[in-house]
Order: C-alpha cells, then structure tokens, then sequence
C-alpha cells in the first residue's frame, strides 16, 4: 500500500512552494485588513484562527488534522434543537454566543 | 481512462456539465437525494424531485453516455421537523424499486440536532428493512467531528454492515475513525469548505486507498463537476501509479456500489 509521496522533497517544494506562498500571503493580508477594521475585539473564529497558526511552527507533524480537531465541537450528545442551517468554521464560544 | 463520480447532484448542473464530464472519462454517476438550497413546503415537492431523480436524470444523463443512479431520502437539513420528515419519508417506498435508486441516501446529520439524529434513525431503520446499501452525508466544518461520531453509533445500533454503509465527507480528523471502524470513506473535493484535490490525495498517501473514493458533490454552489479528473490528474503528477488512480477513482466505486443490482456500468 502506498503510504508516501512518491516525490522528492525538492519536487514538492518546486512544484508547491509559489502556490503555499501566495496562500499564507493570503493569510497575511487577512490579519491586516482585521486591524484596518472598525470592530473591535477578536470575533471566536478569528481568534480560532490565530490558535490554529501557532499549529503550522510548533515543530510537531500531523498539522492537518490536529487543526482540524481543533476546530471542531468537542462536545459529544446531540443538541436539542438545530439553530441554524450552517456552520460557522470554528465552534462557537461554550456560552453559544458566536462574537 | 473511465471514472465514476459517485457523488454529484446533476438536478443543480447544466447539460454542459454533462458533457465535459463525458469529455473528461466520466461514465458513470449517484446522485443522492439533497437539500436544494431552500426549504421545501409540501411533500410533493419531494414527490416530484423523486421523479426527477428517477426518470428525467437518467435520461439527460445517457444522452452522453454517462450511466445514472440515485440515492433517496430527506436530507438533514430538512429534518427538523419530524412531522414533516416523516410525511416525506412515507413518499420514499413509492421509488426504491426504481430501475436506478442504490439505496437511502444522504442521509446523516447537519448540526447534530435531537432530532436530525431521530429522523437518521428512521431511515436507518428503512435500509435494514429494504436491505440497501446507504450513503451518510456528515456534516460540515465544526460539526464534522462530533457529528461523524453519532452517525457511526447510529448506523451500529440499527444492526447495518459497515461494510454497506459509505461515510462521505471525510477530511483528515474523521477519515482514520471511520476506516478503522470498517465503513467505506468518500472525499468531497470542494473548493473552501472541504477538501482540494491536493489534500485529498495527502489523505490517501497517509491512509491508503482500501475502502475510500473521491466525488466532486457538485451542486448549485460553489462546487467543480469535473473535481475528480482534476485529482486524478494531481495523483499522476506526483507520479502515483495508473493502477491506484484507477482503483480509487473506478475500481473502489465499483466494488462498493456494485452491492446494489441496480449499479450498472461498462467495466
């Protein structure tokens, strides 16, 4: 069973580095114009994200899933009712306020 | 080389779509039963999306050579009113003897409500007593964790087989579980909430390609019909071999759907 990339460690930077770039200068440009806004306060997904950054330097592999669990529900019975249709991207505050 | 897109909602696409999609190598399709992007009122507005899946897809589809099967339910999404639900479940006996319905599907969970889960339950209950395969829609982003974990619970307290359940929606915090319990996994290639063709063959180079298939879920939203041949295309250029492009993208499509009579498809 195929278990790894086939490609070297130089091919996968040729071949992906231009395109990870522009995406964390994605990232960048987000956080700036955060603070060129008027709102004031981290809304829950914005901080959400800024704990899931510290995920992609902290030395340790598996990045993708271990950001994916965290930001997920954690909580494990089904809810009483479903308040909306979709989803926000990051679980909202434990009080359910979502700002 | 053929492909089977076993996940696409082609009521959503244009004949266009059809036909790039035979273009690309497609020759075969499911199509589950979904939530339209608007809340249906009555029950024979499902009534008549049953038809449309049964008898009109089919037709549109062999125009371009593409084989067309579906998956009938009440979506999730729509499963909050149970009195409702139940209405609409009621219809659902009337078409699974249709020459091209695989089984129930998809059903699953949207927030992980009380009663999504109750409304899971029932047509959980529908496919054991119909011995069909199903295909589960888990849900999204923050809710994908939770709700992927109450759905495999639910399918294991209603008696099914793993083995004829496919979990799809998977991405890299439920893929491991849901393989590990003996279900078929399916990715959705979408292009900001789910995965990119890139990561989607990360998943397969980690978890292996038992068990597992890539759809592209196109719908009426943001979504790519032609997402598969453009994975298969990211898997050659890393210089995977023909043979597992082939099986994950054809021969895994098979082998799961090819459990219901009603699959059918030019090997």
């Amino acid at each position: 069973m195929q278990r790894t990339c086939p490609m070297t460690s130089q091919e996968i930077v040729d071949a992906y580095f231009l395109e990870t770039r522009a995406k964390v200068l994605d990232i960048a440009a987000f956080l700036d114009r955060l603070d060129r806004g008027k709102t004031s306060g981290d809304d829950f997904r914005v901080q959400a994200l800024r704990d899931v950054i510290a995920c992609l330097i902290d030395g340790n592999d598996d990045r993708v899933r271990r950001i994916q669990v965290l930001l997920s529900d954690h909580s494990t019975d089904p809810i009483e009712a479903a308040p909306m249709q979709g989803a926000f991207g990051a679980p909202p505050k434990a009080d359910g306020t979502s700002t | 080389m053929k492909y089977i897109d076993p996940h696409i909602h082609m009521v959503s696409r244009t004949t266009d779509d059809y036909r790039r999609m035979a273009q690309a190598g497609c020759v075969a399709i499911t199509e589950p039963a979904f939530w339209a992007g608007f809340d249906r009122c009555s029950a024979d507005g499902f009534r008549d999306y049953y038809r449309q899946l049964t008898d009109t897809e089919p037709k549109r589809a062999a125009q371009y050579g593409i084989q067309h099967h579906t998956w009938l339910c009440i979506n999730p999404k729509e499963a909050e009113d149970i009195g409702f639900a139940r209405e609409v479940m009621s219809i659902i006996p009337d078409f699974l003897d249709c020459p091209n319905v695989l089984g129930i599907g998809e059903i699953g969970l949207n927030k992980n409500s009380k009663n999504e889960l109750h409304v899971l339950e029932a047509h959980l209950a529908l496919a054991k007593e119909r011995n069909t395969l199903v295909l589960v829609h888990t849900p999204h982003l923050e809710d994908k964790l939770k709700g992927t974990r109450l759905i495999m619970a639910a399918v294991d307290n209603a008696g099914l087989d793993a083995d004829r359940v496919l979990i799809d929606h998977v991405e890299e915090h439920t893929v491991g579980e849901v393989l590990d319990r003996g279900f078929w996994a399916g990715m959705t290639l979408y292009p900001d909430t789910k995965c990119t063709p890139q990561r989607a063959v990360d998943i397969l180079e980690r978890w292996g390609t038992d068990r597992i298939w890539m759809n592209s879920a196109g719908d009426w939203g943001d979504s790519d019909p032609l997402a598969v041949p453009k994975a298969r295309m990211e898997m050659k250029r890393r210089r995977h071999p023909a043979a597992m492009i082939e099986q994950v993208t054809f021969g895994n499509p098979i082998e799961f759907l090819g459990r219901s009579p009603n699959f059918r498809v030019e090997a």
